[in-house]
């Protein structure tokens, strides 16, 4: 991949050139005094379309969902100063989530760095614990090694978000360039302990009562059609974290959904008599385990993941094996006997059919549970689901039939409120064929709100169904249940036209609450085109059941 | 720094991390700031290029803790940090600074 033409460039102008052979075909930002000279360049390209955000943090969770949505590093902009410090958030959310994502900010000149100069921030600094990686550059030279790394570093062994600064002078400085390098692109991993591996099959062949327990980074590896294998070869029932939502549809057999928090009582039952948990890319997060001490607490574990550094944080592994999670499985899955598991099935079967989630509702669009149904029996496998953070997330991860990786996409780690409506219209830019469905709520919304107009800019196929129930529900909830129904700061006393706000982005909008048909009505909006907003009221007194409290086990669940 | 007195300090069991690392200027924050968000204080560094100046060398004098472990990986996912080794508390190199902070 070397190009013998010398050329004298600018920084700014190898910055481009390395993304356009990056393979980056769209990227979203904001520029602004410190970022200009890119943005000099970037209007120069015609491979890159550059979309516009209205906020850095908005930009931000474009490019997660572009990265969400394909597995591949996206790429977001913004200037210094405020522009990164907006862009923090979403870069937050994307190392918790390990998403691959790399934030280029520009900096002021490196003579004024260290003054206190306008729009001056620590970037370097403030980026080191939310990032995976990251890089001040200090000449326009090492551009040229600095961008193919970043990218090579955010998408290599467990994803991950990596930030470049780059000062305004870097930008400027003009370098001979003769030879470009190669774009970065993943590393594969060190392989597996083969012992390792022997040892985990040995375990699965001898449990009675085994649960396989995938994570995101069953998603992020590729490796969902392996879990499924597995899980169908040794007869495994199936637990999801909400990360892996979509790695095995809800709706097979063996699948239990999702575990913890707000998963269904019969999941987390069977977890707790488990005797064996083979956790996959999964790295017992406290919203799925609960009280650790009470989390299958007569299981052995094997724990299969990419990062060295999971493996017994958070619970001691039997076998804990480092690696990627498909090539895992690909090797695991021949020492792995062929079983029908009658009895342990049939309990689990027991226990699906006499705790099943409940959904209270399911057959009238006006309730959540209803609606959700609602939108998802006008779709196919084949749109992409979205959400931001509240109640509203947890009834769709429960409720909505989801069926493939990639499908979801969701702030897990973080709990990003406003992360919906910008990553929805990133999928949609990165998969203009898709339908993408964003469940927001009326808090959520708000908080990205501006990335309306962005969405009707760029013309996306983004239905947002905003279920507004006047108030910030899970926190309602939390403040009913155990703080004595002390209902503080969590209503909404003034409330948005949503329909109104939409249309004033420029956005359609349909109100459910107005229609006589709310069905035949929400059929039209999600199979016409183009961006739409779809309001729908709920009833406030709607809790997401069941529930284990905070710091309880998972088998305290309340209601469900 | 903490609190403790010498003695103290010194019935507290402590571990030696030595680190080779790139040499530039983010890594010690990197370093450092893997202990300080999690309130795991760092007793005594040391850090000096070695060779051509290419890589560092960094010494960390921490406490034992039940989240040694942990941290020694966290350390060991750092993009710069090239190697990481435990040593005892014995080691010299700490104790051979000592008649600079008497």
């Amino acid at each position: 991949m070397s190009n013998r033409n010398r050329e004298t460039l600018s920084g700014a102008e190898i910055v481009v050139r390395l993304l356009e052979r990056q393979g980056i075909r769209a990227l979203a930002g904001i520029p602004g005094g410190a970022i200009l000279p890119i943005y000099d360049a970037l209007s120069q390209s015609t491979q890159i379309h550059h979309v516009l955000a209205r906020h850095e943090q908005g930009g931000g969770f474009m490019a997660q969902g572009m990265a969400r949505a394909t597995g591949l590093p996206a790429v977001c902009m913004a200037s210094s100063g405020p522009g990164a410090t907006n862009l923090l958030t979403a870069i937050a959310d994307a190392k918790l989530d390990s998403i691959p994502l790399v934030a280029i900010t520009g900096q002021v000149p490196r003579s004024l760095i260290g003054t206190d100069a306008f729009q001056e921030v620590d970037t370097y600094g403030l980026s080191i614990p939310v990032t995976k990686h990251n890089f001040l550059v200090d000449s326009a030279e090492s551009l040229l090694e600095i961008i193919p790394r970043a990218f090579r570093i955010a998408a290599s062994g467990r994803p991950g978000p990596v930030l470049v600064d780059i000062p305004k002078d870097v930008q400027n400085q003009r370098v001979e360039v003769d030879e470009w390098p190669a774009p970065g692109r993943a590393v594969e991993p060190p392989p597996a302990d083969p012992t390792l591996v022997e040892q985990a099959a040995a375990m699965i062949n001898e449990a009675a009562r085994p649960i396989l327990y995938l994570g995101g980074g069953v998603v992020h590896s590729g490796a969902a059609p392996a879990a499924v294998e597995l899980a169908e070869k040794a007869s495994l029932p199936t637990v999801m974290t909400l990360m892996a939502l979509g790695a095995m549809p809800v709706d097979h057999p063996l699948s239990l959904g999702m575990l913890g928090m707000h998963g269904a009582r019969c999941t987390n039952l069977a977890l707790d008599e488990c005797d064996l948990l083979i956790a996959v890319g999964a790295r017992f997060d406290d919203r799925a385990t609960g009280k650790v001490a009470g989390f299958c607490p007569q299981a052995r574990i094997v724990h299969i993941d990419i990062d060295p550094s999971e493996l017994d944080k958070i619970k001691a592994a039997h076998v804990g094996i480092a690696g990627d999670v498909l090539t895992v499985l690909e090797k695991l899955l021949p020492a792995v006997d062929r079983r029908s598991r009658a009895t342990w099935l049939s309990r689990v079967g027991h226990l699906k059919a006499s705790h099943p989630l409940r959904m209270p509702g399911i057959d009238d669009p006006r309730t959540p549970y209803g609606l959700i149904r609602a939108v998802a029996d006008c779709l196919d496998d084949q749109a992409t689901i979205a959400t931001d953070v509240g109640q509203h997330q947890m009834w769709v991860a429960q409720a909505y039939p989801l069926r493939r990786p990639r499908q979801w996409l969701t702030s897990g780690g973080l709990g990003t409120m406003g992360f919906g409506v910008p990553a929805a219209i990133g999928a949609a830019l990165a998969e203009p064929e898709r339908t993408v469905v964003c469940f927001t709520g009326d808090g959520s919304i708000l908080m990205n709100v501006q990335e309306l107009v962005t969405a009707a800019e760029e013309d996306v196929n983004v239905k947002i169904v905003l279920m507004n129930n006047a108030s910030l529900g899970l926190v309602l909830q939390q403040q009913t249940l155990f703080y004595g129904e002390r209902i503080y700061a969590s209503q909404f006393k003034g409330m948005p036209d949503f329909v109104r706000v939409a249309e004033g982005f420029g956005i359609a909008a349909l109100d459910l609450d107005r229609e006589t048909d709310p069905l035949s009505a929400l059929s039209a909006a999600l199979t016409a085109r183009g961006p739409m907003l779809i309001h729908a009221s709920i009833a406030i007194s709607e809790q997401v059941l069941p529930m284990v409290p905070p710091g309880a086990a998972n088998k305290e669940m309340i209601g469900g | 720094m903490n609190a403790l007195t010498r003695n103290e300090r010194e019935a507290v069991a402590r571990t030696v991390l030595e680190l080779a690392v790139n040499n530039h200027p983010g890594v010690m924050s990197h370093v450092v700031g893997l202990f300080s968000r999690r309130a795991y204080n760092v007793e005594g560094i040391l850090v000096m290029p070695v060779g051509d100046g290419a890589t560092s060398r960094i010494w960390l004098q921490v406490n034992e803790d039940e989240r040694l472990d942990q941290m020694v990986k966290q350390i060991e996912k750092l993009e710069d940090v090239l190697t990481v080794r435990r040593h005892g508390a014995e080691h010299e190199v700490f104790v051979r600074l000592e008649e600079f902070f008497r």
